[in-house]
């Protein structure tokens, strides 16, 4: 009788099964990939906003303090966004006429707010307290980059929890002084990790890892 | 058992489906009453639904948002990635930055919340302006930083969704404006005859400026009248007080004084004016240290089971009509000249009162009678001439000018004004809040009455009963949104400051009133500014003076002085008029719901009754003994025939409560309440007849055979003699101090290393021997944690989210049994039989002791509840939480999680308020101090039965209290090791009356 | 193993023949392969089919509108967390065990007589494994993160809590399910090889050509054939014990009072046995009738199996006894009341309806006329099947509504989803049983060969 099957179907057949096993390895590897990707995390996603606002400027060149503006960083969980009013202070004597600050402008003039678009965001069912990491001596760079280099700003790490536990595990790898805590320039030592190990001391840093720190 | 029977044929309407509905817009803005919401499909699957335990559930409908959740969910099967991509935020600042708001720091406004005229001193946390949590005022007198379940409610009351938006105009909408020109003309009118015809009807006002308004415009119309009306009111106080002094005063109790208390039909513990500081000062001359301690001694003469009869150390249940009796034997015995009662007072027994009085006698000076708000006029005039007698007068009690604004008698003053309707005197009515149309006395009509008044006008917060009968409904605006000042039950005054612009365009009693005054224009802060400013020429620097009472919540030196009263001669000789004969009838306020003005609120609807455990319904209780004559069983739907009145009603077999009586509650069967209490319970207002308020007799039973199927959170009542609720009199803890730990398990034998917890460790101690079981607790914790409110079907199936339950237990008689309250929080077991079992370390054990409940990452095994003895946790069994009514946004603690479905949840010894302390003392590079770190429940407690602080620091309350002889831990054999521990209960009893029961 | 029922058999004596006299190689090949290769399929099995099939949407259906809504469409609440959806899982779960027990461990023990009824109880197996497994997953409350209780490398750096019974149960399962997959196939082999040498249509050849995977039964097919089922049957065996004793600690790890027990282990796996066992006859003694396999799945099988029945039930009687007697003797109040509370309280009805199931009934089985009759034991099977549906439901319920504080007892109700999600299963089952008599041998061709032969060889000496 007839052949049902062409000889070929042999090596398809075991081509299949193998190929099989491996297509599933791969799955796995895209997932990690796409999960990792700026795609997904945003991360060194320049993200647009009502008004091009550049750190690289204000920070970078002109070496305006961090909490010139984000006021409430050592007081508060959040860190807080300028009111239209300190944009003002400056811009209601400089660049008074830049096409560039209208929506500024307009918002000071019509009290309506100007609404940016959020950069790091984690998720609501996490509580993060920007004044407990500064106060023991997380600079705002280590988490929020080189802030001082973004003309728009974007996000520099991926906000994962892994990534949190990184520090929560280790803080000694990335503590710096309180005095360079807003140091935009900040670079860390050699002996990182010995100044870590004394800082941790001194601050008294504990390695909270227990999920309460964070989820409520 | 509550979860065994079918819905009583009756359709009950689940919040969330109504909200859902109206939400949904496919329900008429002015929706008159259920029937037409019963249009909605949600509604219609509720009422055919032949399956009470099936799927006849709100988030049953396949609306959007579940259909979305579907799609992630597949989602995350396909990518296993769904929800890591968050959607884009945006960011919005303020133009303008307020001072004093920092994001992410709550700050607290000093101001009171009222109930029935009476202030409770608050303070109200606020996030961005938004009021999230009404905590207790620690410089308020009344309040000492606790507060009842009430005033921790009361923030749902502002942000109820059903609260009415907008002016209403014979149906329609109409405006501010348009009311206004219309009053004037109606005004105008008036005055020609200087106003009479013209009636302002108000609740209790304890408002001096606001009382200030009123005369100005009774001024301007000389023969306008003024009503004051209250369905639960304080009318036989006040004539207590006129038989006794000839004059109405306020009494003032100093409990903290007091060793023999005697309570003739009162709660003073859990309701009425001080209640909350009284159970704090009652609670304090209870707690035991040493071994040669003393307490105070409780006895309780009731009908109805109360908190207080449960706190009794000898409770004598009397049917309320009795209890005259009972007083004028007691007054005698005390030597105070009475006529002898009406009737026999069989189930007084003479010894029972000889003894009583007694004790009394001998603690001459420290003892005090009270007599409860629905007890005759004589009785109070009786507890009074006894007090008296007793020499307690500036000692225990003292009095002072009333606190009322306007002291009358109430329900006199609304029965003048149904006569003059009816007489059509009336041309023109302003009812300021108060809901008459709902609960005046149901014969004098009132009903039929409005509608007949040319023009009427209605201030009210929801377009209820009374609103509909009106021409006019203007809404009102919540005391959290207005300014305002009220009195304590001692006279303190309170500046009642504004926490929100009012959500609803709604107007303030002051606002109304200074329309009427013709300045409308004017802002009530002004009108209440001004007049104290009037009021307090002497002060220098005024301003100084009106910033600190706003910052402290007090006035100060505002409290009245003692007065001297003068007691008359010859109270109660005149012998008492023959008690009529027949069943009895007693009307009470509900114990949540209060008189129906609490209806709308879901989380007093769904806070278990303190005695019955019922939520979502009042019912017609009666003792076993008389349930058994008469062959009924609870939940038996019962026809209650009074005075030619009849209504059905679902019948509750109360231990404890008198025989041949029954008691009705009031302030259900509203019509409409709003979403959630339209159609909850039955209106025993209904047979409520002007003659006989409080106590009638001629009740007439009849058995329907139908039932009525109640939600009760608790269904067995026995200990199964399982030592839950350790309890000795207070000479057995003389003899064996150590009889609460008996059965304390030395060094457990275990196969793990010991745990040790360095730092803080977190624990926890409840006094059970000064828990009242008020459950404002239970409210306190709904709102600081975001509890859902889950609706009467999933409470009858068991699935009621509340953190903190009052466990309620029964001991002895069936007819007579003692009552212990037991708060059960998550116990935060160090060997915790939730944390092995769960698969996804969703809940795990904190370094400092928390048994931590992650809701992110828990899949919903619900393992860990069917591994908990204690049975704590709670399970998001379907969408609770309501994520789709925007003005519920607002109340959220912003530090809380909002749960979603599918997930468990439960007590975490409120672990945002520790991080926020733990933060701000880092960041001062200190250790928190002891008592900085205070738990809802705790800061809510008015008996301070509950503490919770560091245990690892020996030197803190919590520590301390750990280490009493009383404190035992629940279910200690099965060495969970619970950080939550109990102190056990003591009695004190009268040795006398001991020995008699004996035999 | 020594007191395992598998052992009795072994003993018992050749007198009823496990296959009809007068068969011969090619009328047994006919026969068996006649039932998947006749055009038409009867009657009985498209109106089965479609029953079953109709339940199959029903099932889907409600796990739809689950997924939309949640797990409280169920009676699960405070303090009963578990219902049908953990009951329904059990049962099936036990169900599975004959199959295994049957192709594997008969195997390796050569009890021959297995031969006839080892396919269709594989078969069993895997459907019923494929019923239970539906279960874990949707009684979640979040469902659609279920993946969370494998072991991976993920963005929270988190992994499963290795303590949680519920994790080895994942594992479990879904191992017991690859094994008896890859099992039932190798099993079918041969088969799938003769049939596409012997269905006449192309479509027909090319499936079961493809799926006899190029099988020539060459003697190294033959011999690598051998070796593979002996492996695996190796591999199964220890699962028998391992799955149910797994499933069992789902309860015996926790401290609820009726769960935490030592004795669960040996005691779920003789229930699982048990009910298996039921199972088999309940599906084979209909089967044998429709398709007159009375010559192959003869008397002496219908026999070994009541005996095996009895054997389990007997084990599984104990069980109820050490149960209550364990409490007794603890001394432990809980355990006490828990007992007294089963045995009187508000599921007591249950409980001594589970009672007569499980226990008398079975006691029939001692006599060799019960077990003759068909009817009888197709009667016993099916009562033992509800009984050991409601053993469960006794173990899951009625420990968990009344456990230790009294003020949270209450009562658990199913709704009519619990009832649609547990008969949607039942027919899954069956839908997928009636796909497989059509489609596939029922009955292993080859090994009823290799029996023809020996009983030949009988017959020569």
């Amino acid at each position: 009788m007839a052949q049902i099957f062409h000889h070929s179907t042999n090596t398809i057949a075991r081509v299949s099964i193998y190929g099989a096993v491996l297509l599933l390895l791969l799955l796995g590897y895209t997932v990690d990939v796409v999960n990792n990707s700026s795609y997904v995390t945003e991360v060194h996603n320049a993200r647009p906003q009502p008004v091009p606002f550049s750190h690289k400027h204000h920070v970078g060149e002109l070496g305006l303090d961090c909490r010139y503006c984000h006021a409430s960083v050592e007081v508060s969980s959040s860190a807080g966004m300028p009111p239209t009013q300190t944009c003002m202070t400056c811009h209601s004597q400089i660049w008074t006429g830049a096409a560039m600050l209208e929506p500024v402008r307009a918002s000071y003039r019509d009290s309506v707010p100007i609404s940016w678009t959020r950069v790091n965001a984690v998720p609501d069912f996490v509580y993060f307290n920007h004044s407990i990491h500064v106060a023991k001596g997380v600079g705002c760079t280590t988490c929020h980059g080189p802030i001082a280099e973004m003309n728009i700003t974007w996000r520099q790490e991926s906000l994962y929890m892994r990534w949190c536990l990184e520090c929560h595990n280790a803080p000694e790898n990335y503590l710096r002084p309180r005095s360079e805590v807003f140091n935009s320039f900040y670079r860390a030592p050699k002996n990182q990790q010995e100044l870590g190990l004394r800082l941790m001391k001194e601050y008294k840093v504990q390695k909270l890892t227990n999920c309460t720190t964070c989820h409520r | 058992m509550a979860t065994e029977n079918k819905n009583g044929g009756r359709p009950d309407v689940d919040i969330a489906t109504l909200r859902h509905s109206a939400r949904e817009g496919n329900t008429p803005r002015f929706w008159r009453g259920l029937d037409e919401l019963a249009g909605t499909p949600e509604f219609r699957d509720h009422a055919e639904n032949e399956f009470p335990h099936g799927a006849n559930d709100p988030n049953a409908t396949l609306d959007r948002r579940e259909l979305l959740k579907v799609m992630a969910a597949s989602a995350a099967f396909a990518g296993l990635t769904g929800c890591t991509k968050l959607p884009t935020q945006t960011i919005v600042p303020y133009v303008r930055e307020p001072e004093q708001i920092i994001p992410g720091k709550p700050l607290f406004y000093a101001t009171a919340v009222t109930l029935g005229g009476v202030a409770t001193g608050v303070l109200v946390e606020s996030h961005m302006s938004r009021p999230t949590k009404v905590e207790g005022n620690p410089d308020h007198p009344g309040s000492l930083g606790a507060s009842d379940s009430f005033a921790q409610a009361s923030i749902l009351g502002l942000y109820d969704p059903d609260r009415s938006r907008a002016e209403v105009h014979d149906g329609r909408i109409g405006s501010w404006p348009e009311f206004q020109t219309e009053l004037t003309a109606a005004l105008a009118a008036a005055k020609i005859t200087g106003g009479s015809g013209l009636r302002l009807l108000t609740q209790t006002i304890t408002s001096a400026s606001l009382a200030a308004q009123i005369r100005k415009f009774l001024k301007a119309f000389p023969s306008a009248k003024w009503h004051q009306y209250e369905s639960v009111g304080r009318d036989n106080v006040r004539e207590g007080a006129r038989i006794a002094f000839g004059e109405y005063v306020n009494a003032v109790y100093r409990l903290n004084r007091v060793e023999v208390v005697l309570t003739l039909d009162s709660d003073f513990l859990t309701s009425g004016p001080g209640s909350v500081r009284y159970a704090r000062e009652f609670a304090a001359k209870r707690r035991v240290d040493g071994a040669e301690s003393i307490m105070n001694r409780l006895y309780a003469v009731e009908c109805t089971p109360t908190n207080t009869g449960a706190m009794a150390d000898h409770r004598l249940r009397m049917r309320a009509s009795e209890i005259e009796s009972f007083a004028r034997a007691l007054a005698r015995e005390i030597g105070v000249s009475a006529a002898a009662g009406p009737g026999s007072s069989s189930s007084a027994p003479a010894e029972w009162i000889a003894a009583v009085a007694r004790d009394l006698k001998q603690h001459a000076g420290a003892s005090l009678i009270v007599a409860g708000d629905q007890q005759p006029p004589v009785v109070h005039a009786l507890a009074h001439a006894i007090n008296q007698k007793l020499g307690n007068f500036d000692k225990t009690v003292y009095f002072t000018q009333p606190i009322e604004e306007s002291p009358i008698h109430q329900w006199e003053s609304m029965g003048e004004l149904a006569a003059d309707i009816r007489a059509g005197k009336v041309t023109t009515i302003l009812i300021l809040g108060g809901n008459p149309a709902y609960d005046a006395p149901v014969d004098l009509g009132l009903r039929e009455l409005l509608p007949k008044v040319k023009f009427s006008a209605r201030l009210g917060m929801h377009e209820d009963e009374t609103s509909v009968l009106c021409h006019w409904h203007i809404p009102q605006a919540h005391s959290l949104e207005s300014w305002g000042d009220a009195r304590a039950y001692d006279g303190t005054i309170t500046v009642m400051q504004p926490l929100i612009a009012p959500l609803y365009e709604g107007k303030s009693e002051h606002d109304f009133l200074a329309a009427l005054n013709g300045q409308a224009e004017k802002p009530s802060h002004d009108i209440v500014r001004e007049f104290w400013l009037a009021q307090k020429t002497g002060i220098p620097r005024f301003d100084a003076f009106w910033e600190k009472t706003l910052r402290d919540g007090v006035m100060a030196g505002t409290a009245f002085p003692a007065k001297q009263v003068s007691l008359k001669l010859g109270i109660g000789e005149q012998p008492p008029a023959a008690r009529p004969q027949g069943l009895e009838i007693v009307f009470r306020p509900d114990p949540t719901i209060w008189d129906g003005r609490f209806a709308n609120n879901g989380w007093l609807q769904e806070l278990p009754k303190p005695l019955t455990k019922l939520t979502w319904d009042n019912v017609a209780m009666l003792s076993p003994k008389m349930a058994q004559r008469l062959g009924l069983k609870s939940e038996d739907a019962i026809e209650l025939k009074y005075e030619g009145r009849t209504i059905v009603a679902p019948a509750w077999v109360m231990p404890g409560h008198a025989d041949e009586s029954v008691t009705v509650f009031l302030g259900y069967g509203r019509t409409r309440a709003g979403n959630v209490g339209s159609s909850a319970g039955f209106d025993a207002g209904w047979i409520r007849p002007y003659a006989t308020p409080w106590i009638g007799a001629g009740l007439e039973i009849r058995k329907t055979h139908q039932k009525w199927a109640l939600a009760a959170t608790q269904t067995h009542n026995s200990m199964e003699g399982r030592d839950l609720v350790r309890v000795a009199t207070l000479d057995e803890y003389h003899k064996n101090p150590k009889f609460a730990q008996a059965d304390v398990v030395k060094n457990p034998l275990s196969l793990y290393p010991e745990v040790k917890y360095e730092g803080y460790s977190w624990g926890m101690a409840v006094d059970l021997n000064a828990c009242t079981g008020c459950g404002s607790c239970v409210v306190a914790c709904q709102a600081e944690n975001n509890i859902a409110v889950v609706g009467k079907k999933e409470v009858m199936i068991g699935r009621e989210m509340h953190w903190i339950r009052i466990d309620r237990y029964f001991e002895g008689d069936l007819d007579d049994p003692k009552t212990y309250h037991e708060p059960v929080v998550c116990m935060h077991c160090e060997d915790a039989p939730c944390e092995v079992v769960c698969p996804v370390m969703a809940t795990v054990h904190s370094p400092e002791g928390l048994n931590e409940m992650i809701y992110n990452r828990c899949v919903g095994t619900r393992y860990c509840s069917n591994n908990c003895p204690y049975k704590v946790r709670r399970f998001n069994f379907r969408l609770y939480s309501d994520w789709d009514t925007p003005s519920l946004f607002g109340m959220r603690n912003p530090n809380v999680s909002v749960r979603s479905r599918g997930v468990m949840e439960k007590c975490s010894y409120c672990v945002q308020r520790i991080n926020a302390v733990k933060i701000e003392a880092e960041k001062q590079d200190r250790s928190v101090r002891d008592g900085e770190i205070v738990t809802a429940c705790q800061q809510s407690c008015p008996s301070e039965a509950i503490v919770f602080g560091n245990i690892n620091d020996p030197n803190s309350r919590v520590s301390k209290m750990k280490a009493k002889n009383l404190n035992y831990s629940l279910l200690e054999e099965l060495n969970t090791r619970p950080r939550t521990t109990y102190q056990a209960r003591l009695r004190n009893p009268n040795p006398e009356i001991e020995k008699a029961a004996a035999v | 193993m020594a007191d395992s029922p598998t052992d009795k058999l072994a003993q018992h004596s050749l007198a009823v023949p496990i296959i009809g006299p007068g068969h011969d190689y090619a009328s047994v090949t006919d026969k068996i392969s006649h039932i998947v290769l006749s055009r038409k399929p009867p009657k009985w099995w498209i109106l089965g089919f479609a029953a079953a099939f109709a339940l199959v949407m029903l099932l889907l259906y409600s796990i739809t509108y689950l997924f939309a809504v949640g797990v409280g469409i169920w009676g699960i609440q405070i303090p009963v967390g578990w219902g049908f959806a953990i009951i329904n899982f059990v049962w099936w779960i036990g169900i599975g065990h004959a199959g295994t027990l049957i192709s594997a461990i008969l195997l390796l023990l050569r009890q021959q007589w297995r031969t006839s009824i080892n396919r269709f109880a594989e078969a069993m197996t895997l459907f019923a494994v494929a019923c239970a497994g539906i279960f874990p997953l949707i009684h979640m409350g979040r469902p659609w993160l279920a993946y969370w209780l494998f072991p991976y490398p993920d963005t929270m750096k988190m992994w499963p809590n290795f303590r949680s019974p519920l994790v080895w149960d994942a594992f479990a399962v879904s191992t017991y399910a690859t094994v008896s997959a890859l099992f039932w196939f190798i099993g079918l082999l041969p088969d799938l090889a003769t049939l596409r040498d012997r269905s006449k249509n192309r479509a027909a050849k090319i499936i079961y050509g493809f799926l006899a995977m190029g099988w020539r039964g060459s003697a190294v097919h033959w011999y690598r054939h051998e070796t593979a089922s002996l492996l695996l049957a190796g591999l199964a065996t220890p699962l028998v014990l391992s799955v149910h004793t797994i499933v069992s600690l789902d309860f015996a790890f926790s401290i609820v009072p009726g769960w935490h027990a030592t004795i669960f282990p040996p005691y779920f796996v003789a229930g699982a046995i048990y009910a298996g066992f039921a199972m088999v006859l309940t599906l084979s003694i209909p089967v044998r009738k429709l398709f007159g396999l009375e010559d192959f799945i003869t008397m002496r099988h219908l026999d070994n199996m009541g005996k095996v029945m009895l054997a389990a039930g007997l084990i599984v009687g104990y069980g109820y006894m050490m149960e209550a007697f364990s409490a007794y003797y603890s001394g432990n109040p809980y355990e006490r009341f828990m007992i007294m509370n089963r045995m009187g309280g508000p599921y007591a009805a249950v409980y001594w309806f589970l009672v007569a199931c499980n226990i008398v009934t079975p006691q029939f089985l001692w006599s060799r006329k019960v077990r003759a009759n068909v009817g009888a034991l197709f009667t016993i099977a099916m009562v033992v099947n509800v009984g050991m549906w409601l053993e469960r439901f006794i173990i899951v319920v009625t420990s968990l509504h009344r456990d230790f504080l009294p003020s949270s007892w209450g009562m658990y109700y199913p709704t009519r989803w619990d009832f649609a999600t547990f008969f949607g299963t039942i027919g899954l089952f069956v839908a997928l049983l009636f796909l497989f008599i059509r489609f596939l041998p029922l009955i292993s061709i080859f090994e009823m060969r290799a029996l023809v032969n020996e009983e030949d060889k009988k017959a020569a000496d």
